[in-house]
């Protein structure tokens, strides 16, 4: 062997080492929530145990996100190798052989320990899709003080009829304060997510059986006319543009009595860097109206591997760290419990540290009481509780959503917004083949 | 007597320039203040408009969390490089059409600009299957290229509209002393219609740079430019707006000096035409 031959099988060996020392770069797609964002500063111990993988981020608004990930992956394009994705999504997108199984976690990942509310809504045909990052549901939160200045007791598990006279009696509109603040601002995620919640405790439902649209019925009228009774009586000024973070922003100000709305808020609310009323705030279940469900949702941030991606096995290792007991130990050591992600793991919740949270038990209480399998008082063939997990439902709720906050701003009447809602929901759905 | 309104008129409309011109300034004036309250005073209600503890706390953790450097070096090699290349495209285009006009140049220049009337998100999945058949996904070049095309008509029209104001003879001058076509345009037209050329420069380097539909559509890491630095910072679910606010007064800064001092440059440019 020759001088040059030697120098080329030992330039070789040497490209061959560096490639295999090559560090595996995986692209995560995430939201700009407060969760995620700890989660990118805590991402060094990950690094540290899993030296061959490294972590580039793309953080995005949610709706840009979703717009997102949605066209990357159903063209396949390859660009992600992890999503942060929705309850909504993953039913949707996992019937299209879009994500990735995550049945094959490791057993030290201990899948029976995940919420069984939220592990089945991201599960499809006994597979899970997606491993839950953080939980939520909603519930009321509100101001103890304001509560017994009125002369009344917020019981644990409220009816709306409590609410709306807790909420008017709550209500010193010469003062700025105002008895309830909900969400108005249209969109699927905005108002409708907190009207079809509000709806399935009053018995109403987006579909029947056959698919045919039901806001021609009383239940849906009994709903929007309770709703807009109680906003026009107890709530702020221009509530038909209020979405979560502007009710975050008057709630933190102390000008709202209750709000109902994401247990994720807990944290803010009672956060006194930022809230002046942190020491003033109570939880409860959010209200039913005695028929057996009440009107609260379901919602997980998860993360899922589409199927496109060539980095399977490194994204897996990624997903079961940042979604495992050890990550949640990781923030409680770093950043205190009331900071960990909430409502993912039933280990969590009977962690003695954690119980000390104000909020942990209401939170726990609201995401069990939630079934998105049977969302409504009578039978429906679909699943979600606060959305119905079809393709053509972001669209369908969004236009929904606009004619319910037309109603809410006094510019058409409820029953104008109904009829609309059910003739353009009907139009779609038969464009859609659902119907004939 | 004349002199004394001719004054008070003087004054009148000074001082309504100043407000219309303070109104479209309030709300960029207002992102720059909150960028620099802590998160509980930006909510503040009501709010205060200086009376506030100021603070770099946003800038510091923006600058900690994003790489700033890279999403600003993104943003001008897109801006500069799609209006460069669109220029050298639309010069010749414009000047074949403002001076040798053919009986269609009229409905060629509606269909270019009827192109701008289709809705950006109708095209969107066929571009991103080209962009990812031909491996354009989440590169500069491929964003150079998509926003080359988008601004395209308006770089054309709006030289188009310099060009015409040009008169025909000066060319016919040139061709009598015996220079050619390339000749004509680059050592005639193109040194007259200079305020009109760096105006278009100036205009579609400022919406290349604000682009905010392709460019967060087509990049994922590496080529996103400042309109996904700002998006990263926009939350549905918590109060980010001083984060937001610095985030977004980073991104705009840029083109916001720019702006400020080519402004005699861009005025004169886009008056042209109208003070012949």
């Amino acid at each position: 062997m020759n001088y040059f031959t030697r120098a080329l099988m030992g330039a070789s060996a040497l490209s061959l080492l560096a490639t295999g020392a090559m560090a595996e770069k995986i692209t995560i797609a995430t939201v700009n929530n407060g969760d995620m964002v700890r989660m990118q500063k805590l991402t060094d111990d990950f690094t540290a145990k899993n030296p061959g993988i490294e972590l580039e981020w793309v953080t995005l608004e949610e709706n840009i996100l979703r717009q997102r990930v949605t066209t990357d992956i159903a063209t396949k394009g390859g660009q992600y190798d992890v999503m942060t994705i929705g309850t909504y999504e993953v039913p949707i997108w996992a019937k299209q052989d879009w994500l990735v199984s995550l049945n094959d976690l490791p057993a030290s990942y201990d899948m029976d320990d995940l919420l069984p509310a939220i592990r089945g809504g991201l599960t499809v045909g006994g597979e899970l899709y997606a491993a839950p990052f953080y939980g939520e549901s909603s519930m009321v939160m509100y101001r103890k003080d304001l509560m017994e200045k009125a002369g009344l007791e917020m019981p644990d598990a409220p009816t709306w009829d409590f609410i709306g006279k807790a909420a008017r009696a709550m209500t010193d509109k010469d003062n700025e304060i105002y008895g309830v603040c909900l969400r108005g601002k249209a969109g699927w995620g905005e108002n409708m997510a907190l009207l079809t919640a509000t709806a399935n405790s009053f018995g109403a439902k987006w579909f029947d059986m056959d698919w045919k649209p039901q806001f021609d019925g009383d239940a849906w009228k009994n709903t929007l006319n309770f709703y807009i009774d109680l906003m026009n009586d107890a709530g702020p000024p221009g509530a038909s543009s209020n979405g979560f973070n502007e009710n975050l922003s008057l709630f933190q100000s102390g000008k709202c009595g209750m709000w109902i709305d994401a247990t994720v808020a807990a944290s803010f609310v009672t956060n006194p860097k930022d809230s002046q009323v942190a020491d003033k705030v109570g939880f409860a279940l959010a209200p039913d109206n005695g028929l057996g469900k009440r009107g609260n949702w379901l919602w997980a941030w998860s993360l899922a591997i589409p199927a496109g991606t060539q980095k399977q096995d490194a994204a897996k290792k990624f997903v079961e760290w940042a979604t495992s007991k050890e990550y949640l130990a990781l923030v409680a050591e770093n950043e205190g419990w009331a900071n960990v992600p909430p409502g993912t793991r039933t280990s969590l919740y009977e962690n003695p540290e954690y119980a000390k949270i104000p909020f942990a038990k209401m939170t726990l209480d609201s995401i069990n009481s939630a079934d998105p399998n049977n969302p409504t008082v009578d039978p429906v063939p679909y699943v979600g509780v606060q959305f119905v997990a079809i393709p053509e439902f972001q669209g369908i709720a969004t236009s929904v959503g606009q004619q319910f906050s037309a109603a809410l701003a006094g510019t058409v009447s409820v029953d104008d917004a109904l009829a609309s809602a059910q003739s353009l929901t009907e139009r779609e759905m038969k464009r859609a083949g659902y119907i004939k | 007597m004349a002199r004394s309104i001719s004054r008070r008129r003087q004054i009148v409309v000074t001082l309504l320039a100043w407000a219309i011109g303070l109104a479209i300034f309030f709300p960029i004036l207002w992102t720059i203040l909150t960028s620099f309250k802590t998160e509980a005073e930006a909510i503040a209600s009501p709010p205060s408009l200086f009376m506030f503890d100021w603070t770099l706390e946003n800038y510091g953790e923006v600058q900690e969390r994003s790489n700033y450097f890279r999403h600003f070096s993104n943003s001008v090699i897109i801006s500069l490089g799609s209006t460069l290349l669109g220029l050298l495209i639309a010069i010749p285009a414009a000047w074949s059409m403002a001076f040798v006009p053919a009986k269609r140049t009229k409905d060629i220049l509606m269909w270019m600009l009827s192109t701008k009337m289709l809705p950006p998100v109708g095209v969107l999945i066929p571009i991103y299957l080209l962009f990812r058949d031909t491996g354009l996904l989440d590169t500069r070049t491929g964003l150079v290229i998509v926003l080359t095309l988008v601004n395209l008509p308006i770089i054309i029209w709006m030289l188009f509209t310099y060009f015409r104001e040009i008169p025909g003879e000066i060319l016919e001058a040139s061709r009598m002393d015996g220079a050619q076509l390339w000749d004509e345009i680059i050592y005639v037209l193109t040194p007259m219609a200079i305020p009109g050329i760096a105006s278009t420069l100036l205009l579609n380097v400022i919406l290349a740079w604000n682009e905010a539909f392709w460019t967060l559509n087509l990049t994922a890491a590496k080529a996103a430019p400042l309109t996904a630095f700002i998006a990263s910072y926009s939350s549905p679910e918590g109060l980010f707006y001083a984060k937001l606010s610095a985030a977004s007064t980073m991104a705009i800064a840029p083109i916001l000096i720019l702006g400020w001092f080519s402004q005699k440059q861009l005025v004169r440019g886009l008056t042209f035409g109208a003070v012949k």
